[in-house]
């Protein structure tokens, strides 16, 4: 039996993933994603974005490809300072060290910052809001109450205190903003949670004899984790800037680290003769935090279309 | 099959307290099909709901297959009952395909053979191969609600509550379903209780109708009385009028007060 040929229907491994009748679980959800990425594609500022963090992700896996370890690290005290040259793109700095190969390899640091930072923000976040969003009452005062002593800190304020009291070092960075950055995403998991605790479909779960925990991971969790996810997004650069300013403190990554907070500040010295050494890590920072951000409102976009 | 013995269901406590049920009681033999109609608010949905599991009953005694029903259901119980809701667009989760939304019953019930019985289940409600692996924005509202049913016979249940299954549906949709159910009803032996404020609904699916009003019981009839307009409450009667048409000079205020 041959399927009918739509006319106009796109064919090959497009008609495959567009297929409005799929024939495997695997076909749907491939098919489901090629959608979005369809939709995201159009979206000039979010593509920009995405290849923005691409290139992030890129230039931290491939460094040592990229740029010279040796220059990054190694300090020659005669080539200290350097304007830009063909050895040295982006000049070097006070130690003589190449800031292109630097900017290159702290890349990795900011990278594992805000991998940490999500790792731990979004178990806990969910962990906290789902439960007080779905069970209500008392659970939901206390967790709550909880969620609200952690907001009422300013964010830099406690995580410059966690970074002094623990010392300085960027796990305890991570941890220090970690502890700062969860309570926004424990509030986010608990609305969305109770917009939806009283659907038909949750009901029919419990009818079929589910377990709230079942409920929670299988129900609600796929529809609370896009805007979660988008939320981090946007936040990233918020924690980028949270990590570069430890740096910036001296509390967060430590020399000879290429974290670019910290190569700000030293550069801080000789902004005005030699501006390229706080300049051009600072505008890594910036350009990673917009294309967070861009990508971030892609996202943010894309699921509004998809829910409105 | 199904015994509801003075069953009170009430929301809130102290001075906010609604008795949303008042000592309702009735029996349904297996293999029958009780209707409950009545306007919005007359505690037909609550009733219900309270067989169903999902609200307790502060009153009463619900059994089931001549088990005692408590509050909180032992989960192989749930097997026992199954449930479709009004809104076939709220009932199915919008980011699961209808594969995904039939193989949960099977896990959380350990079943074997979850290829088997999704085939099954499909083939019962009149759904394809095709259909197994769309999403519900995919589907059209017939469809969803034959995928609900589906999601609900799946546990091979005795007893099926429908609550107002057709009402969210074009005409020519709800006759389909309305044969659905009764061809299912005949196939598998399901014992049903229907809930609806459509008396042509409730009539073509059920034998035994109740009538409620204000979270009573005011009167138990069949089908044939209520199309032949032997009802004996004056309740009964305006609301047989209403379902006629509307007619302002039989409209009698407040019968029930």
């Amino acid at each position: 039996m041959s399927t009918p040929l739509r006319v106009g229907a796109p064919t090959g491994w497009r008609g495959w993933l567009l297929d409005p009748a799929p024939a495997s679980r695997n076909q749907a959800r491939l098919g489901r994603w090629y959608r979005a990425w369809l939709a995201f594609h159009r979206n000039g500022l979010a593509m920009t974005g995405l290849v923005i963090v691409a290139a992030l992700v890129l230039a931290a896996i491939f460094a040592p490809l990229l740029a010279d370890r040796e220059l990054a690290f190694h300090q020659v005290l005669e080539d200290r300072l350097q304007d830009f040259s063909w050895l040295h793109p982006f000049g070097t700095d006070e130690l003589g060290r190449d800031i292109y190969a630097r900017v290159v390899f702290g890349s990795r640091i900011t990278l594992t910052i805000v991998g940490l930072v999500s790792i731990i923000v979004l178990p806990v976040g969910l962990g906290i809001g789902l439960p007080a969003g779905y069970f209500g009452g008392w659970i939901d005062s206390v967790l709550m109450r909880i969620t609200d002593i952690f907001l009422a800190f300013p964010r830099l304020v406690l995580a410059l205190a966690f970074a002094a009291a623990l010392g300085p070092g960027i796990e305890n960075a991570v941890i220090a903003i970690s502890l700062t950055a969860w309570p926004p995403y424990a509030r986010l998991a608990r609305a969305e949670t109770m917009t939806r605790r009283h659907a038909e479909f949750i009901e029919a779960a419990q009818l079929q004899g589910a377990s709230s925990f079942r409920i929670l991971l299988t129900q609600i969790v796929p529809l609370c984790l896009p805007s979660v996810i988008i939320r981090l997004t946007l936040d990233m650069a918020g924690i980028i800037l949270t990590a570069a300013g430890l740096g910036f403190l001296g509390l967060g990554a430590q020399p000879p680290l290429p974290e670019w907070g910290a190569m700000v500040s030293t550069g801080r010295a000789v902004l005005l003769d030699q501006w390229w050494v706080a300049t051009i890590p600072g505008t890594a920072i910036f350009i990673v935090s917009l294309g967070f951000n861009l990508l971030g409102d892609g996202l943010r976009d894309l699921s509004e279309a998809r829910s409105g | 099959m199904i015994d509801v013995a003075a069953v009170s269901v009430t929301y809130g406590h102290g001075a906010s307290l609604v008795r949303a049920a008042r000592n309702v009681s009735f029996h349904i033999q297996a293999g029958d099909a009780l209707g409950l109609v009545g306007e919005s608010g007359s505690g037909k949905s609550t009733v219900m709901r309270a067989i169903a599991g999902l609200i307790p009953h502060a009153e009463g005694r619900i059994a089931i297959a001549g088990r005692v029903m408590p509050n909180k259901r032992p989960r192989e119980s749930r097997r026992v009952t199954q449930m479709v809701f009004q809104d076939p667009y709220g009932s199915l989760h919008p980011s699961q395909t209808v594969d995904q939304t039939l193989a949960a019953p099977i896990a959380i019930h350990n079943l074997d053979n979850a290829e088997a019985r999704i085939m099954t289940a499909l083939t019962e409600v009149g759904l394809g191969r095709e259909h197994r692996f769309r999403y519900p924005h995919q589907l059209s509202g017939g469809q969803r609600q034959r995928v609900a049913i589906a999601r609900a016979l799946i546990l091979e249940p005795k007893v099926l509550l429908l609550d107002e299954p057709t009402s969210a549906l074009d005409v020519s949709v709800q006759a389909e379903i309305l044969n659905l159910l009764t061809r299912l009803r005949r196939d598998l032996g399901l014992t049903m209780l229907m809930v609806s404020h459509d008396l042509a609904v409730i009539a073509h699916i059920c034998d035994r109708i109740g009538v409620m009003s204000r979270g009573e019981l005011l009167e138990m009839t069949t089908a044939t009385d209520l199309a032949e307009g032997r009802v004996n409450h004056p309740y009964s009667r305006q609301l047989l009028r209403a379902n006629r048409g509307f007619d302002p000079s039989g409209v009698d205020v407040d019968v029930t007060a």
